[in-house]
């Protein structure tokens, strides 16, 4: 069982979330009409085995959009963030 | 059956207080503080099953979670429960019990004596009949197999007993009250953390149990558990296996109630699953015994030395008169001692030249016969042990009457759990066994695990990793000093490698399943090199003990005959559960109607009272259909469809995901998840709209209603309401942050009611005589908000059959009223409930597609709904609307079908081809809807079809390829009804 801290919430089981991938990317700005731009957000990945950031919604608490800090590689979970707020300085 | 071995004195088992349990039908008497197998021993019986494949006669061979041969099958009926080993059954008052694998039973087997399945049973024979080119021979051989050769049989009843799931948390977790684990949670608990001691067995202490009363290590042990008991941040769990170690931390822990004989009638749980989240982990799992492989070493009587001595001392049951303990290590001297102290006659086989500092010594004094260098060759007799031969290395073979043969192959560290969190077993040559590789960060390993013989050096490393697992913590306190043994029992001279001796009978190395040194022997010859293909190929290990006692042996034997060591020949991979766990237990109250949440809609209670038969859609209950419009649903929807299309009726449509979305760019957002455009929508009508996946597959479709100029009420279908929200949030909060909109899901806050049919504007007249309904006050896609006696309600008026309807939205709570008021107000028109069988075909009619047609692999254009894309603005899926792939012709596109053939069937999945296709393959399309037409009197559906409206009338065909059926069709426009929408506008 993950466990994963929410900034709102405290450390939560991972079953209480939603996953939805690679958080390192930026989405093209709306109305980018460059289909290129486009196919490579929605279909390339990068995918690594180690240190990733990843998307994870709390559906189950506050339904705020993190950003986690996960190693693909051992599943060491470290820290959390809203996505909205961005990264901590 | 023979005399009482009990002892007269000893033991720790209460003589005040005897326990009656049924074995095979007869009536027996133990003590408490027995297990099912010392009471069986204490009363003679040593025949307690009969082997897997060739029924051989077993008797137990360990004392506790390893025990491969002493499976019985406990209670009966929905209680019944096989395979469970006697070693690990606590015993109780009314304990029923049977022997099982023997026909007609276990002492007198007529499968042993033809053994006529021996031959065709030998390894390898699972594995080709399922893998190899005679596979097909499984089904010949099947019913035979599984009548001769198997364990114990469950049964189909429903398990009466009650089981629960519990949460829990605690700071260090420590697995194993043996010495080392005890230490550990007495240190961690005196640092100041929260602790939870973990024990499988009913009493603490581990191999401390296994000591005589009153000997040092007995006092020991009571200590210990007194310091710990001491500590209130302690908790202890006894009866409680360790069953999985897994990420974050999180262990899963069954506890068991068996002994206090729980009543369900009370709400008492049988077994409890709990998972734990623990900020540290104490492995203090300790090892488990190996026995050694000789001829026929599986004969009734030939046990695990230590577990001779633990029937000794803790249950006071000498297993025979006359011993043999046969050894490569020091750890069984203990057993000769304490044996020869009992009165018993011990001949002690040493394969080392010499043993420990003084055992030798020791053990003459107390009148044990020592022989150094010998092996065990054979066993002798067949229903018991009656003697063994054995041989210096080279020599002749001797001979020794005896009636229990001890022996010890060496200790395999208890390192399942560890190898669950990743940690890679390592070959340790002086131990000659393997120990866990290095921890993750928060676990730690003391005693027996990490291949510690010592007493006191474990519980040394038990105190100091309780100490440190509480630093890790955060743990400010002072663990205090160590525990220390009062004095020191031998320590462990390094075990040699056990010498295998090519005696005579069938040396078997893993008993539940069966598999002899011959087996690995063939495997090898075979090619099936590795100790994973070795498993495979015979089974070794698969049994229900997983191997505790046989897989070090077994990869042994195929290190030798591959002339590699050990550390090369490694371990097969350790997985969950450490031991077997019901299937009870793990589902606890998730079971039937509690499997998952189910949802009910305000009205739920009305449709109950009035006769709707409901299902289950998602997790929604629903009306299928009430029982005014027929006795089934065949008959029942279509009489439904009529009155809709027809006069006027009243469908709950509560399910219908309903989000609230507001701000001051509530407007510009819509613009950008819907295809069509949502800013210019007025206030006081609604749009129907389409969004896309980013990857232009069509994600849902709904209708969002404009109440002000911020606010906003979306629709989505009842199956992706929960996706659509996700992805709403997901923009919002990750790619446009900026966008000043909040969105909320208040699906459970309406209750949702579609009045349709020609009559539904006089129904709702009737109800609401207030509300001018006309068409200029209310248009098709108008809305309306007003107050109704202090509630708020919303009408909108759209339509879902192609019937003139309305959409009256109320608060939760005042769902029923508005449905009966609406019902009795209408009823001089005729109004009655309709179902969702009725709803959904009433959407196929009007061509309306639904999840059914939306698989996230259409496009706009291939739903025939192109035309809605705004050229003007962005909408997300735009740019990859345009890939190559999207625009090629040939792809799936809707179409309506209408069947050709009165007295046949069109169904949904059908395999679409035309005319002149061979049928075979995935065809041209597929059935997606079907429905009873009530204006065309024939069977219609929605289908997927290759260029779709490129081939309308055409005939095609509807393979059926489950029913052997196939039926002609007729490619049509799926509006098959009102296809100019006059009907709504009316
Ligand atoms: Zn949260």
């Amino acid at each position: 069982m993950l466990r994963i801290p929410c900034p709102h919430c405290g450390e939560r089981d991972y079953t209480e979330f939603r996953y939805a991938g690679d958080a390192t990317k930026t989405r093209p700005a709306h109305g980018t009409t460059d289909a290129r731009a486009w196919h490579d957000h929605v279909f390339l990945f990068v995918n690594p085995k180690g240190p990733h950031r990843e998307h994870w919604q709390h559906v189950q608490g506050c339904r705020q959009w993190l950003v986690l800090e996960r190693d693909t590689g051992t599943n060491a979970v470290g820290r959390s963030w809203l996505a909205r707020a961005g990264e901590p300085s | 059956m023979t005399a009482s071995a009990r002892l007269p004195a000893g033991g720790r088992i209460d003589r005040e207080q005897p326990l009656s349990f049924v074995l095979d039908h007869r009536l027996l008497t133990g003590y408490a503080g027995d297990t099912l197998a010392s009471a069986l021993l204490a009363q003679g019986i040593r025949l307690v099953g009969r082997s897997f494949k060739y029924h051989r006669p077993r008797g137990l061979l360990a004392a506790g979670v390893e025990e491969p041969n002493g499976l019985l099958t406990l209670g009966e009926g929905g209680r019944r429960t096989p395979n469970v080993p006697a070693t690990v059954v606590e015993l109780h008052e009314g304990l029923f019990c049977q022997r099982q694998n023997g026909w007609p039973s276990v002492d007198f087997d007529l499968m042993a004596a033809t053994s006529w399945l021996a031959p065709l049973l030998g390894a390898g024979f699972y594995y080709k009949t399922f893998m190899g080119p005679r596979r097909g021979s499984w089904m010949f051989y099947e019913p035979f197999i599984r009548r001769a050769a198997g364990l114990g049989r469950a049964d189909h009843l429903p398990d009466p007993d009650r089981y629960e799931t519990r949460h829990a948390f605690t700071d260090v977790l420590v697995i194993g009250a043996g010495p080392a684990g005890l230490a550990a949670a007495r240190a961690a608990s005196r640092a100041g953390c929260r602790v939870t001691l973990v024990e499988q067995d009913f009493l603490l202490g581990g191999s401390l149990l296994s000591a005589a009363i009153g000997s040092a290590d007995d006092i020991l042990r009571a200590t210990l558990e007194a310091d710990v008991a001491a500590m209130p941040n302690v908790e202890v769990l006894r009866r409680t296996t360790a069953l999985g170690v897994y990420d974050g931390d999180t262990v899963a822990l069954v506890e068991r109630h068996d002994h206090a004989r729980p009543d369900p009638s009370k709400g008492e749980a049988r077994e409890v699953v709990i998972t734990l989240r623990a900020r540290a982990i104490v492995h203090a799992t300790g090892a488990i015994e190996r026995s050694l492989v000789f001829g026929d070493n599986d004969r009734p009587g030939v046990m695990l030395a230590g577990a001779v001595r633990t029937y000794l001392n803790r249950y006071a049951v000498a297993v025979g008169r006359q011993a043999v303990i046969a050894t490569n290590n020091d750890s069984a001297w203990s057993t000769a001692l304490d044996l020869a102290g009992a009165g018993v006659g011990v001949t002690l086989l040493d394969e080392r030249i010499e043993a420990g500092n003084g055992l030798a010594d020791a053990a003459r004094r107390a009148g044990v016969d020592v022989r150094h260098e010998v092996r065990l060759c054979r066993a002798l007799g067949r229903r018991a042990v009656q003697g063994v031969e054995f041989a210096r290395r080279g020599g002749a073979i001797e001979r020794r009457a005896c009636d229990v043969v001890g022996i010890s192959g060496g200790w395999s560290p208890t390192l399942h759990l560890t190898s669950h969190t990743g940690s890679k077993p390592t070959f340790d040559v002086g131990l000659d066994g393997f120990v866990p590789g290095p921890f993750a960060p928060g676990h730690y390993g003391a005693g027996a695990i990490m291949g510690t013989r010592s007493l006191a050096r474990s519980l040394a490393e038990g105190h100091a990793v309780g100490d440190a697992a509480a630093r890790h913590v955060g743990a400010a306190a002072s663990a205090g000093s160590a525990p220390a043994p009062t004095e020191e029992a031998p320590t462990g001279h390094a075990a040699s490698p056990p010498d295998r001796a090519p005696g005579r009978g069938k040396a078997f190395v893993d008993f539940q399943n069966d598999v002899t040194t011959r087996d690995i022997e063939l495997a090898h010859e075979e090619g099936y090199h590795s100790v994973e293909h070795l498993k495979r190929f015979t089974t070794l290990g698969m049994g229900t003990d997983q191997g505790k006692t046989s897989n070090v042996d077994a990869a042994r034997h195929m290190a030798a005959l591959r002339g590699i060591d050990m550390a090369a020949a490694g371990t097969t991979t350790y997985r969950p559960p450490y031991t077997p766990v019901s299937v009870g237990a793990l589902a606890g109250r998730s079971k039937g109607t509690h499997f998952r949440a189910t949802r009910r809609t305000p009205m739920h209670d009305w449709h109950l009272m009035n006769g709707a038969v409901m299902i289950e859609a998602g997790p929604w209950l629903r009306p299928w259909y009430y029982r005014w419009a027929g006795r089934a649903v065949g008959s029942a929807y279509v009489e439904e469809m009529r009155l809709v299309r027809t006069g006027v009726g009243i469908s709950d449509v509560s399910s219908l995901g309903k989000i609230d979305v507001r701000g001051p760019d509530a407007a510009l957002f819509l613009d950008r998840v819907y295809v069509n455009a949502f800013a210019k929508l007025p206030v006081g009508k609604a749009r129907y709209g389409v969004m896309l996946n980013d990857d232009a597959t069509v994600l849902d479709d709904g209708t969002t209603a404009r109440f002000d100029d911020n606010t906003f009420f979306m629709t989505t279908t009842t199956a992706q309401a929960a996706e659509v929200m996700s992805w709403l949030e997901f923009l919002l909060q990750t790619a446009w942050p900026e966008l000043r909109v909040q969105v909320v899901s208040v699906t459970d806050r309406w209750a949702g009611m579609s009045v349709a049919g020609p009559k539904a504007r006089e129904a709702i007249a009737l109800a609401l005589p207030g509300v001018d309904l006309s068409s200029e006050a209310l248009p098709y896609m108008g809305v309306r908000e007003f107050d109704l006696d202090g509630t708020p309600v919303r009408i909108l008026r759209l339509s879902f059959s192609g019937e003139l309807a309305y959409e009256i939205y109320v608060p939760a709570d005042k769902g029923t009223s508005m449905w009966t008021h609406l019902l009795e107000q209408a009823a001089p028109l005729g109004m009655r409930p309709y179902g969702l069988e009725a709803l959904a075909s009433l959407r196929i009619e009007k061509g309306h597609v639904a999840g059914l047609e939306l698989d996230h692999r259409n496009t706009l254009d291939d739903l025939g709904l192109g035309a809605m894309a705004s050229k003007s603005k962005a909408f997300i899926g735009r740019e990859l609307a345009g890939r190559e792939a999207l625009k090629k012709p040939g792809r799936w596109s809707l179409v309506g079908l209408e069947l050709l053939e009165p007295t046949a069937k069109l169904r949904g999945g059908a395999i679409l081809f035309s005319r002149h296709d061979a049928l075979e393959g995935h065809g041209r399309g597929y059935i997606t809807s079907v429905t009873w037409s009530t204006e065309h009197h024939k069977l219609i559906a929605l289908a997927l079809y290759e260029d779709g409206r490129m081939h309308e009338g055409e005939e095609i065909l509807c393979a059926y390829p489950l029913k052997n059926e196939i039926v002609r069709a007729r490619i049509v426009s799926p509006m098959f009804v009102d296809p100019s929408g006059e009907r709504v506008r009316a």
